[in-house]
């Protein structure tokens, strides 16, 4: 599942360099750009196809599709998925909560404080997470010690950066402060200018800030295993002991997931680009 | 939509607000009367942009107060003051079509659906966008925006308008259409309207009285010819149109310029008998001829359609280079590098002390004028 994290990354970053690479006289791509693509695409496709044929194929070397089929009816799998779906609510709502207010106060009212915040929300990253898993567990009251969903909060801390980061360049694409007074001027508050103004045009980056925070989610190991929660992730990893085929199954339909669901971000995203004609 | 006057009375008083160390409104007052287009013009930085973001309710004040038909409302919030405001970038809503851009403020007041619709409508009928009500921000031009823009603050039926240079990010040719249609809409609305602008022509052009302001403060308030004919302060002759300066002597209550002792603009004894001073004379103030012992040579000339503006460089103690209009056809004959000689037919604007470095003689101690 780490491997979903990793493919976002790597997604974005080649979306990044195309055009870079499309200004670069044709001659210099000429023979390379084929072998390099094969290269670059074998490098991730392989590990899939491999995982792939390996969930098909039994111990005995024969293909079939039990390993899909049967995945509900694993032991523990159900309640695993729903404390990680339990924690994805959770996480989301308030990281969206927490950081677009912040967000928006800070790039209208505090702008020398962005540097600042800039370099807070890179500590997460910086941080090792079983650091943060130790420091945690430290300061934690006892009952909060006993709940699933302290992990929620711990997982807030660390989609922080990535949060941070699409709503900040979502907020540079506009012109905030002009839109705010504007609504201002027309007699709307600061709520109804967040939810009728700001909102419908963040919502490229609420979007990718919610895919970035579902994809770290459903793809953390470190602190969930630590702090001894039977997660997602974790369910996999200790299945795996005692059917891999199953557990590559399960892996490989999750990353399917995953990348759906960026799929359908991105549709809504253009979507949102190209308003429908003649829409209320 | 009212056709009666129905603007308010518009009061700033003593107006402070520094940012630092810089005084953006260093004791400012103005007071707008019902119906009145009164245009905000200065540099940038002397404060224009923040009197009227004060009146909006965008700015805190250090001191003074707003007033509006004799109610104080400063510390009344920007959403509650029922001002139209538009804005000098685009500000529309990107995700709403121009239709629904301009409903947004009925919407806000909570205005039935039917009736808001139609009342956006008919204000897009207004500013002739009528065809473009279901397209969005970006399908529409520039000027088309600032109409839609226009259109969204009138929607609200303000009876203070704040125009906040909306026309600066426009062509020329746009700007030009747009100014009159603005002029033409509050005329009919009688919508008292405060209108921010770094352009001293569309000041002139379009306001009732005109505010000129420097580094906090108002200069002159007075009506375009006024401020044109008889500048307060050589800061507002010499922003306001094009100036000349040219070198002259005091010679009793009279100056002497261009070989000519005329009377005497403000030299009310501010100088002494005989003090090198300068003097501010308009271009249209001056003529000239071709005169093989002329002391100006003709270096340049700007074709303006019925006149021509001509650059003469005087000799003399010190050169001055001068601007003088000319109708077209006179200058058409003149060529460049001819030896002319220029007069002045008009009376000089006002008579100032020579630039430091400028005029050779002795500047008397004290002698300063304006500010």
């Amino acid at each position: 599942m780490v491997a979903v994290d990793a493919s976002v990354y790597g997604g974005e970053g080649m979306r990044k360099a195309s055009p870079a690479v499309a200004s670069r006289p044709r001659r210099a791509g000429g023979l390379w750009r084929p072998v390099l693509l094969l290269a670059v695409g074998a490098y991730f496709v392989l590990p899939f196809v491999a995982a792939l044929r390996y969930a098909l194929q039994s111990d005995t070397g024969t293909f079939s599709f039990s390993a899909f089929t049967g995945i509900t009816a694993q032991q523990g799998f159900g309640p695993a998925i729903g404390l990680s779906l339990r924690l994805l609510v959770l996480t989301v709502a308030l990281t969206l909560g927490l950081m677009v207010p912040t967000a928006v106060y800070v790039h209208l009212r505090l702008p020398r404080l962005r540097r600042i915040l800039d370099g807070i929300t890179i500590l997460p990253i910086v941080v090792p997470p079983i650091v943060l898993v130790i420091g945690v567990l430290d300061v934690a009251p006892t009952f909060a010690k006993a709940s699933p969903y302290l992990l929620g909060f711990e997982y807030v801390v660390l989609a922080m950066p990535f949060a941070y980061r699409s709503l900040a360049a979502g907020l540079a694409a506009i012109d905030v402060k002009t839109l705010f007074e504007a609504s201002r001027s027309l007699g709307g508050g600061p709520l109804q200018t967040l939810r009728r103004v700001l909102v419908p045009n963040l919502r490229a980056a609420l979007l990718s800030a919610t895919v970035l925070t579902v994809a770290l989610v459903l793809g953390e190991f470190t602190m969930a295993s630590l702090d001894q929660y039977q997660t997602f992730p974790v369910w996999i990893v200790a299945f795996d002991q005692n059917n891999s085929h199953v557990s590559t199954a399960v892996s490989f339909l999750a990353l399917f997931a995953t990348w759906a669901l960026l799929m359908v971000i991105s549709l809504l995203d253009r979507r949102g680009r190209t308003p429908p004609a003649g829409g209320e | 939509m009212p056709d009666v006057s129905f603007g308010a009375t518009v009061e700033l008083r003593d107006l402070q607000r520094s940012f630092g160390s810089t005084r953006a409104l260093d004791h400012l007052s103005l007071t707008l009367e019902p119906g009145e287009l009164v245009a905000l013009l200065g540099p940038s930085g002397c404060g224009k942009t923040t009197a009227l973001r004060v009146l909006a309710g965008f700015e805190r004040l250090d001191g003074g107060t707003v007033s509006v038909d004799g109610t104080e409302i400063s510390g009344v919030p920007a959403q509650k003051r029922g001002m139209g405001m538009v804005f000098q970038s685009y500000s529309l809503f990107p995700n709403m079509h121009a239709l629904d851009n301009v409903a947004y403020g009925l919407r806000m007041r909570r205005t039935a659906p039917a009736e808001r619709r139609r009342r956006a409508m008919a204000l897009l009928d207004m500013v002739g966008l009528a065809d473009r009500a279901k397209q969005y921000p970006h399908q529409l031009s520039g000027g088309q925006q600032q109409r839609v823009a226009l259109a969204r603050a009138l929607a609200i039926e303000p009876r203070v308008l704040l125009l906040d240079e909306p026309l600066s990010a426009l062509d020329a040719q746009v700007r030009l259409q747009l100014r009159e249609q603005i002029r033409g809409l509050q005329q009919r609305l009688g919508t008292t309207t405060l209108f921010v602008t770094h352009d001293q022509e569309e000041a002139l052009s379009i306001a009732d009285r005109v505010c000129v302001m420097r580094d906090g403060r108002i200069e002159q308030v007075d009506a375009p010819a006024v401020l044109y004919k008889r500048p307060a302060t050589p800061f507002v002759a010499e922003f306001v149109g094009t100036m000349n300066r040219l070198p002259a002597r005091t010679a009793g209550a009279a100056v002497e310029v261009l070989g000519r002792r005329v009377a005497g603009g403000s030299a009310d004894g501010r100088f002494p008998d005989g003090a090198a001073v300068e003097v501010l004379v308009r271009p249209e103030g001056l003529t000239l001829r071709r005169d093989e012992g002329g002391r100006g040579i003709l270096t340049a000339r700007t074709f303006l359609g019925s006149v021509t503006r001509l650059t003469v460089l005087l000799d003399g103690e010190p050169a001055a280079s001068v601007k003088v209009d000319a109708p077209s056809d006179e200058a058409a004959a003149l060529e460049l590098g001819s030896p002319v000689t220029v007069e002045l037919v008009d009376e000089v604007v006002m008579v100032v002390e020579p630039r430091p470095g400028g005029v050779a003689g002795s500047v008397p101690a004290g002698a300063t004028i304006g500010r």
